[in-house]
C-alpha cells in the first residue's frame, strides 16, 4: 500500500488531537464520528455565556445613566457639584436638536478627516521605518536616539510649535495627530519584528526564498499582530491628541465644539461633545480591529 | 497525464521525477568552532563522511554533542571554520531549495494554510508547470492530510504539523532530506506512527535521508547507518551499517536482531552522556 493511497476518508472533522492523527493513520476514523457532544446540546444552553454578557452590558449602561439621571435632577452636591451638570435629558433634547443642525455634523466630520490624515500618514511612515528598523540593526542604531529624545514629549505639548511649523492652522492639527499615533505604530512594530520566530527565517531559506521574499512573506506576515496592536493604541493617541489640540486651537472640530460649549454657557452641548468623542473613539478602534480580523483570518 | 487545468489535477507521482544518483553528500574535513562572547567553543572536530545518494543516515549522539551543528552546516545556516561540504560535488555555501529541512520545533508560517504551507517552494522557485497548488496537493496527499488541506497550522496536532513540514520539504524537489530531531517533541505513539510514515515515504523516493536524533530505538528503526557522536568536542566514533530487513514496520522494535543494535548503541550512547552531563556540571 502506498502512501499516498491512505488516509483519503471523507469523515468531516475529526478532532485534530495527537490521539486522532493516530486513528487517520491507521483508517479507524469512525470514533471521531461519534464525538460531537457539542452539537446536542440545546441553542440556548450554548448561547448562555454570550446572552449573559449582552443582558449585562445593558444593564450596566442602563444603570449608569440611571445615576448620572438621579444626581442631576436632584442637584447633588457633595464636594462635587452636580448643581449645572445637565441631565441625560437635556442632552437627549440637545442632541435631537443638534442632528437637525449640518453644523453639528460638521464639526464630527473635520473631525474624523483630521484623524483619518493624521492616522494613516502616522502608518504609512511608521510601519515601514519599524519593519525596516527591526530588520537591519545599523538603522535601528541611528535612528533610535531620535526616537527616544522625542517619543516622551506629549503630543499636546507639540501645539505652539505645532502652529508655528505649519503654515496653516489646519495642517498644524493634523500634525499633532500624527505625533500621537506615530510612535505607538512605530514601537510595537519594532518589537513585533523582535519577536518573530528565527526557525521560520529559518524555514523560509532553505526553502529558496531571497532576503526580499523573507522580508514580504515572513517578517512582515508575523509582524501583523504587534502593527494592529500598535495601530490600535495609536488610535486611541490620536483622538486624545486631536481632541486636544482642538480645543486650544481652531474654528471647527468636535473638540473645539465640547470646549466653545462651556465658554458659551451651554452645558448640554459639553455632554454632547464628550459622547460623540466617545462614540467617534469606539468606532474607529472597532474599524482598526475588523480591518485586522480581515487581514489576518489565521487567528481568532 | 499532462492536463493540468486544474488546480486539484493529478501530477506525475514525485517519486518518478527522482533520479537516485542524486543527493551524494560529502563531508570533508569539517571543523566548526564558535567564537563567541563566552569563548572559543569546538562545536565539531574534524568529521569526514560520506552519504551515498539514497541513504538513510541517522546521526545519533547526546544532547549538546554538536549533532545539529553538523546538520545546519550542511543545511548552510552555520559555515564551517575549516574544511568543505559538498551535495553532488557543489560546495555549501548558504541554505538553499536542494537540501530539504524539517526542524524539530514547529515551524509552518501560522498564517498559510496547509497547502500554502506546502506550495511556499514551488511558488517562489516560479516553475510554471504544474502549478505551486497542484503540487501541494499531490505532497498533501502523500502524507495523508488532504482533508486538512485548507486548516491553519493551529488547528492540526503536532504530528501532522511535522507531516506537513516533511511534505513541504519535499514539495521543492530536494536533493536531500534534512531532518533536526523532528519527532523529538511528539509523544512516542505519535512519534512511532511518523517514523513508519517517514520510511514509507523514504521508500517511495529514494531520497538521502540525514536524521539527527539522542534516541537510538529511532536511529536503528529508520537508518541504513548510524554514525555514533562523541560528547562535545562532537566527533564520529562510530560508523554502523544497520542489517535489518526493509520494509520495517513497529514489530521489528521486538526483534532479536534489532536489540542487538540496541545494545551496542546502548554502552556507547550512555558513556558519551556522562561525559556530557560532567561537561555541563563543570
Amino acid at each position: 500500500m502506498s502512501v499516498a493511497e491512505r488516509a483519503v476518508d471523507d469523515v468531516p472533522n475529526p478532532v485534530p488531537s495527537d490521539a486522532a492523527d493516530t486513528l487517520v493513520d491507521k483508517q479507524l476514523s469512525e470514533p471521531a464520528l461519534v464525538r460531537s457532544p457539542q452539537a446536542r446540546k440545546p441553542w440556548l444552553k450554548r448561547k448562555l455565556p454570550q446572552l449573559r454578557a449582552f443582558v449585562f452590558a445593558i444593564i450596566s449602561l442602563v444603570l449608569f445613566v440611571a445615576l448620572w439621571h438621579v444626581l442631576t435632577e436632584n442637584r447633588v452636591s457633595f464636594h462635587v457639584r452636580f448643581i449645572n451638570v445637565p441631565s441625560p435629558k437635556q442632552v437627549l433634547e440637545k442632541a435631537e436638536a443638534a442632528f437637525k443642525s449640518a453644523m453639528f455634523f460638521e464639526h464630527a466630520r473635520i473631525s474624523c478627516r483630521r484623524i483619518g490624515f493624521g492616522f494613516v500618514i502616522a502608518a504609512l511612515i511608521a510601519i515601514p521605518l519599524g519593519l525596516v528598523m527591526g530588520r537591519y540593526k545599523m538603522i535601528r542604531e541611528f535612528v533610535t536616539p531620535v526616537v527616544e529624545v522625542i517619543r516622551p514629549i506629549p503630543a499636546i505639548a507639540w501645539v505652539p510649535m505645532s502652529i508655528m511649523l505649519w503654515p496653516s492652522n489646519e495642517e498644524s492639527i493634523v500634525f499633532i495627530t500624527f505625533l500621537g499615533s506615530f510612535f505607538p505604530i512605530l514601537l510595537n512594530t519594532i518589537a513585533g519584528m523582535g519577536a518573530v520566530d528565527p526557525v521560520l527565517v529559518r524555514a523560509a531559506q532553505s526553502l529558496g526564498a531571497s532576503e526580499r521574499q523573507i522580508f514580504r512573506k515572513v517578517y512582515f506576515p508575523a509582524c501583523l499582530p504587534s502593527i494592529f496592536t500598535g495601530l490600535a493604541v495609536g488610535m486611541g493617541v490620536a483622538w486624545v491628541s486631536l481632541i486636544a489640540a482642538e480645543m486650544i486651537s481652531g474654528q471647527f472640530g468636535i473638540g473645539y465644539f465640547t470646549w466653545e460649549a462651556y465658554s458659551l454657557v451651554q452645558y448640554a452641548d459639553i455632554a454632547l461633545g464628550m459622547i460623540t468623542i466617545g462614540v467617534l473613539g469606539l468606532l474607529s478602534s472597532l474599524l482598526i480591529r475588523l480591518f485586522g480580523n480581515l487581514l489576518m483570518p489565521w487567528k481568532s | 497525464m499532462l492536463n493540468l487545468v486544474s488546480p486539484r489535477a493529478k501530477i506525475e507521482p514525485p517519486a518518478r521525477t527522482y533520479r537516485n544518483d542524486r543527493g551524494r553528500i560529502e563531508i570533508d574535513n569539517v571543523g566548526i568552532v564558535f567564537d563567541g562572547d563566552r569563548g572559543v567553543h569546538t562545536a565539531v572536530e574534524n568529521t569526514s563522511i560520506t552519504i551515498e545518494p539514497g541513504q538513510f543516515v541517522c546521526i545519533l549522539g547526546p544532547s549538546g554533542c554538536g549533532k545539529s551543528t553538523l546538520l545546519n552546516a550542511v543545511a548552510g545556516y552555520v559555515p564551517p571554520t575549516t574544511g568543505q561540504i559538498r551535495v553532488d560535488g557543489e560546495p555549501v555555501k548558504a541554505p538553499g531549495p536542494d537540501r530539504g529541512m524539517v526542524f524539530q520545533q514547529y515551524s509552518l508560517f501560522p498564517w498559510m494554510t496547509v497547502r500554502e504551507n506546502v506550495a511556499f517552494g514551488p511558488r517562489i522557485s516560479g516553475r510554471g508547470e504544474p502549478t505551486p497548488e497542484a503540487i501541494a496537493d499531490t505532497f498533501i496527499e502523500m502524507v495523508g492530510l488532504t482533508r486538512f488541506a485548507k486548516r491553519y497550522p493551529r488547528e492540526l496536532s503536532g504530528g501532522m504539523q511535522q507531516r506537513v513540514g516533511i511534505a513541504r520539504a519535499l514539495a521543492n524537489y530536494p536533493r536531500v532530506l534534512l531532518m533536526d530531531e523532528p519527532f523529538g517533541a511528539l509523544d512516542s505513539q505519535t512519534r512511532a506512527m511518523m517514523s513508519e510514515n517517514l520510511l514509507k515515504i523514504w521508500a517511495e523516493f529514494g531520497i538521502t535521508v540525514l536524521f539527527v536524533t539522542h534516541d537510538i530505538d529511532e536511529a536503528v528503526f529508520l537508518g541504513d547507518r548510524v554514525l555514533v557522536m562523541s560528547a562535545s568536542p562532537g566527533r564520529i566514533i562510530a560508523d554502523i551499517k544497520i542489517d535489518l530487513p526493509r520494509p520495517r514496520d513497529g514489530d521489528l522494535t521486538v526483534d532479536e536482531g534489532f536489540i542487538r543494535y540496541k545494545r551496542l548503541f546502548h554502552a556507547q550512547i550512555r558513556q558519551e552522556s556522562l561525559k556530557a552531563f560532567e561537561q555541563q556540571n563543570r
